[in-house]
């Protein structure tokens, strides 16, 4: 009982990471631009596939592998968005949407036409490979490593935003856009580098999540819902937000799978409808 | 003295003779296509299910992503009804169907329509789903994912049976579709169909004008849970199976896309979307379903950069700009 | 004060450590032609948002004809008499000049329920809309989609609006911000053809409309009134002279 309890909230904290680590960003960006962002779960995916074509095809080590996927899903990212994206700001939400769901279509049939629809593996070194002792109990090596990188990043986060210039001007702007442009603060430029540092964070969750999420084509859509319930129960732009959701999004849907797996992702859902009507703005509204 | 005319004519109330172009393409189909008269029913019943959808997006500016909801609870009551209750009788299941529809739909809108922007999204997204768990759980009335079995709908009027051609099912949709058009060309060329028009356009403004949004945006909500469940039912009928993706977010995001593609606010830009989008699907994922995939996003794409407001709009812009060159 | 149409007491808000709104009351009685002035951010806007019920109030009473309306929803404040303008446009873009008109009009004659009547077949609708876009000098534009028209006509189907309201106390938001001085004439004397039994709130910046359309008027300063007075008194008061003299300046380098 105990046992199951332990693990439920360790499997639990894993994934938790890797959804806080992917959505951040797009909560950023959405609070930054209030650009509905529905190709964010592509740019994880990427970061996946990215990552193990790397370390696979061209024997690049593992843990270069990741930061690799995330220079490449960045520049991605910003290619599109100073193509695209640029053209609906200020526009209805709903031409955001669509377009972004066309890009999340034509993402999957180019992943599955690359990379087949079958899952993809990442392959993980010796060392990470096994259980590691923590004292009172073992734990999966991998999602040990997991936590911890996670743990790595959100200190990270941390940091630039509250203690740098730019982590500053980020708060600012999501904070009130109009202020923040009338003492001279670049929103478009601003944006375009939070959109990438956020496709970045998006491409590393995806690379190290592939152990619990699993790589297929369809990734994009399927894990786009979680992502996005971590924003909106969240709050738009708050990264305390982001990483509560997460929390509870992440230990909710690993306990119900665990006790309760003929309602597969019923309570999460039901969860969140709970946590929208008690605060429609998120946890921590603008 | 000309009387001046109310709206622009391209949103008046007066029947154009262009209006008759997809009565008359759809009544022919049924001699040009004996073989795609399934098809043909299927396009008709999404034809509708976009109608109802444009009712609150087109025209109120509601952006759900759990219109499927309606739909599948449409679907399942008319199954469930034939399949468990055994009221087979087709047209009062329909009826039934759809205010069930009507009643999950009033429910839902009455407490999501406090919300907008993303948080409306998500709710629509997550009801959605919510309800597609809960029928996969209930197997013993859905079926859960082998899909509802022993639907067998009665010969319409006692008389019509259902054959395996698909030409009473043909006809039948084609009836309801042409039934519920009517309705809801009334219902938008209105006085509330106008009021739903300046919620879209400008909220705020509504509520300086003392216009009770919310309850507008309910009434909305409720009629067109009323037709998506209507076409929900006719699938069901029809195709005498429900399946589990009845509910799923893929069909809400399919029918958004087909309305896009046709054009929204209009109601006739279901009448381009849904057979664009299905005749699209039916012949490239014959080829393979990454081309369709990556076929359907670039034109989404392409849609939303090039022609925002769908082939309508596209046609309405180059009618105009022919008839200023000839000016 | 129980035959004010409109009377606020001592409403105050604030946004977060910002106070707008400092404990303000204003009155008007029926025919009253009031004009609020004040620098820019003083909060005249958000007393009008107060007022009409799209910002809560922290503190205070809106009586409105003598019900108390501070908690009412924003459009059962309308269905009382109650309309606004806005400082930006705020209009129907994508429909006809007529069609926003007629929005106003079919909404005050709760006709927006109708489910099944068309809208354009209501005659009496149209011409009561017609009507007001003649007295706006708008009836030429009544075809055209309201985002093809410039900007200051635009203005001018914001008025039209309100008025289709017929309210009882109308609040203006800078209305001539934005219509060139050659137009803005058409503006004041819609405003001066107004009925004597309804009273105007103005805000409004040019010194020469003020003057011209108030027999009141009410200077705010940091959510706070500074002074309260008729044109003559508030012209001569040395403190509102401080105030505007600043204010003009930047009023010149930073107006678009
Ligand atoms: N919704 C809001 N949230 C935060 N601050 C606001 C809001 N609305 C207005 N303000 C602030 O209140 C002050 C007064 O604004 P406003 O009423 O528009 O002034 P005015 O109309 O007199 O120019 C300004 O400093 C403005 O930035
Ligand atoms: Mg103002």
């Amino acid at each position: 009982m105990i046992n199951s309890l332990v693990s439920i909230a360790f499997d639990g904290l894993a994934f938790a990471m890797v959804l806080f680590i992917i959505s951040v960003g797009l909560s950023v960006t959405m609070g930054l631009m209030g650009f509905v962002n529905l190709a964010h779960g592509m740019f994880a995916m990427l970061g996946g596939y990215i990552a193990v074509s790397f370390i696979r095809e061209f024997g690049v080590p593992f843990l270069l592998g990741a930061p690799l996927g995330c220079v490449a899903v960045a520049l991605i990212s910003v290619v599109l968005e100073r193509t695209l994206y640029r053209r609906l700001y200020g526009g209805d939400e709903l031409q955001q949407v669509l377009l972004t769901i066309g890009l999340v279509f034509m993402g999957i049939a180019v992943c599955t036409f690359l990379w087949g629809p079958l899952n993809v593996q990442l392959d993980v070194p010796s060392y990470l490979k096994g259980q590691v002792d923590l004292g009172f109990r073992r734990f999966p090596t991998y999602r040990t490593f997991i936590i911890l990188v996670s743990f790595a990043v959100i200190i990270g986060l941390w940091y630039g935003f509250e203690r740098t210039l730019l982590g500053a001007k980020v708060r600012a702007a999501v904070d009130n856009q109009r202020m923040a442009e009338t003492v001279g603060i670049n929103i478009r430029r601003l944006f375009t580098l939070t959109f990438a540092l956020g496709s970045a964070l998006a491409a590393l969750g995806g690379a190290l999540g592939t152990e619990i999420l699993g790589l297929t084509p369809t990734y994009a859509l399927e894990y786009l819902v979680y992502f996005l319930i971590v924003v909106a129960v969240g709050g738009l732009g708050s990264l305390r937000g982001a990483f509560a959701a997460s929390l509870i999004l992440g230990v909710v849907d690993t306990a119900g799978k665990y006790y309760l797996p003929a309602f597969g992702a019923f309570f999460i859902f039901a969860v969140t409808i709970i946590l929208l009507l008690w605060r429609p703005q998120g946890f921590y509204a603008r | 003295m000309e009387q001046p005319a109310y709206q622009n004519p391209l949103r008046t109330g007066a029947i154009r003779p262009a209006e008759l172009l997809p009565w008359l393409a759809a009544g022919s189909g049924f001699f040009l296509f004996p073989d795609y008269l399934q098809l043909g029913a299927q396009i008709l019943i999404m034809v509708l299910f976009a109608m109802s959808l444009d009712m609150i997006l087109g025209y109120a500016g509601i952006v759900s992503l759990g219109h499927a909801a309606l739909f599948g609870t449409g679907a399942y009551t008319a199954g469930i009804l034939s399949a468990h209750v055994g009221w087979s009788e087709p047209l009062s299941g329909l009826v039934i169907a759809g205010l069930v529809a009507g009643v999950v739909g009033f429910v839902c809108g009455a407490v999501i329509l406090y919300t907008r922007g993303l948080t409306l999204l998500m709710l629509t997204l997550a009801v959605t789903i919510l309800l597609q768990e809960l029928a996969n759980e209930q197997e013993h009335w859905t079926g859960g994912d082998d899909g509802l079995q022993g639907v067998v709908m009665e010969p319409l009027f006692g008389v019509f049976e259902f054959d395996l051609y698909g030409q009473t099912a043909y006809l039948y949709a084609l009836a309801v579709l042409f039934v519920m058009f009517l309705a809801a060309r009334a219902i938008v060329n209105s006085s509330f169909g106008q009021s739903l028009r300046g919620i879209r356009e400008n909220e705020r403004r509504m509520h300086a004008i003392g216009c009770p949004v919310y309850r507008q945006m309910l009434r909305a909500y409720t009629i067109a849970a009323v037709m998506a469940g209507v076409a929900g039912a006719l699938l069901a009928q029809t195709t005498e199976f429900v399946a589990l993706d009845v509910l799923s977010f893929e069909r809400s995001g399919d029918v958004m896309i087909m309305l896009i593609l046709g054009g929204t606010g209009r109601l006739y830009g279901a009448f381009i979307g849904a057979p664009l989008y299905m005749i699209l699907q039916d012949q490239l994922a014959k080829l393979s379903p990454e081309y369709w995939l990556f076929g359907i996003g670039a034109l989404l794409v392409a849609t939303i950069l090039y022609a925002p407001e769908g082939m309508l709009g596209l046609t309405e812009r180059l009618r105009a700009w022919a008839t200023r060159e000839d000016s | 004060m129980s035959d004010a149409l409109l009377e606020v007491r001592d409403l105050s808000k604030s946004f977060g450590a910002l106070v707008v709104a400092d404990a303000v009351s204003l009155s008007l009685r029926p025919g009253a032609r009031h004009a609020l002035i004040g620098p820019n951010g003083a909060g005249k806007t958000t007393l009008v948002n107060l007022i009409t019920g799209t910002v809560e109030p922290s503190a205070g009473v809106i009586l409105l004809d003598g019900h108390d309306i501070t908690h009412w929803p924003q459009a059962r404040r309308v269905k009382r008499g109650l309309a606004r303008t806005f400082q930006i446009n705020t209009l129907f873009r994508g429909l006809s000049v007529l069609e926003n008109v007629c929005m106003a009009v079919s909404e005050r004659r709760s006709l927006s329920a109708r489910l099944w009547r068309r809208a354009d077949a209501r005659g009496d609708v149209i011409a009561e809309a017609m009507a007001l876009l003649e007295s706006v000098k708008l009836d030429e534009d009544a075809q055209r989609q309201v985002r093809e028209l410039p900007y200051g006509r635009q203005r001018l189907v914001e008025l039209a609006i309100a008025l289709g309201l017929h309210p009882k106390v109308l609040l203006l938001d800078e209305p001539a911000a934005g219509v060139p001085s050659t137009e803005s004439h058409v503006l004041l004397e819609a405003v001066e053809a107004l009925s004597e039994s309804i009273a105007v709130l103005m805000i409004e910046h040019d010194m020469d409309i003020v003057f011209r359309f108030a027999q009141r008027i009410t200077v705010l300063v940091s959510g706070a009134i500074l002074t309260e007075g008729t044109p003559a008194e508030v012209g001569a008061d040395p403190r509102v002279r401080e105030v505007y003299l600043g204010e003009n300046a930047e009023l010149r380098g930073g107006s678009r």
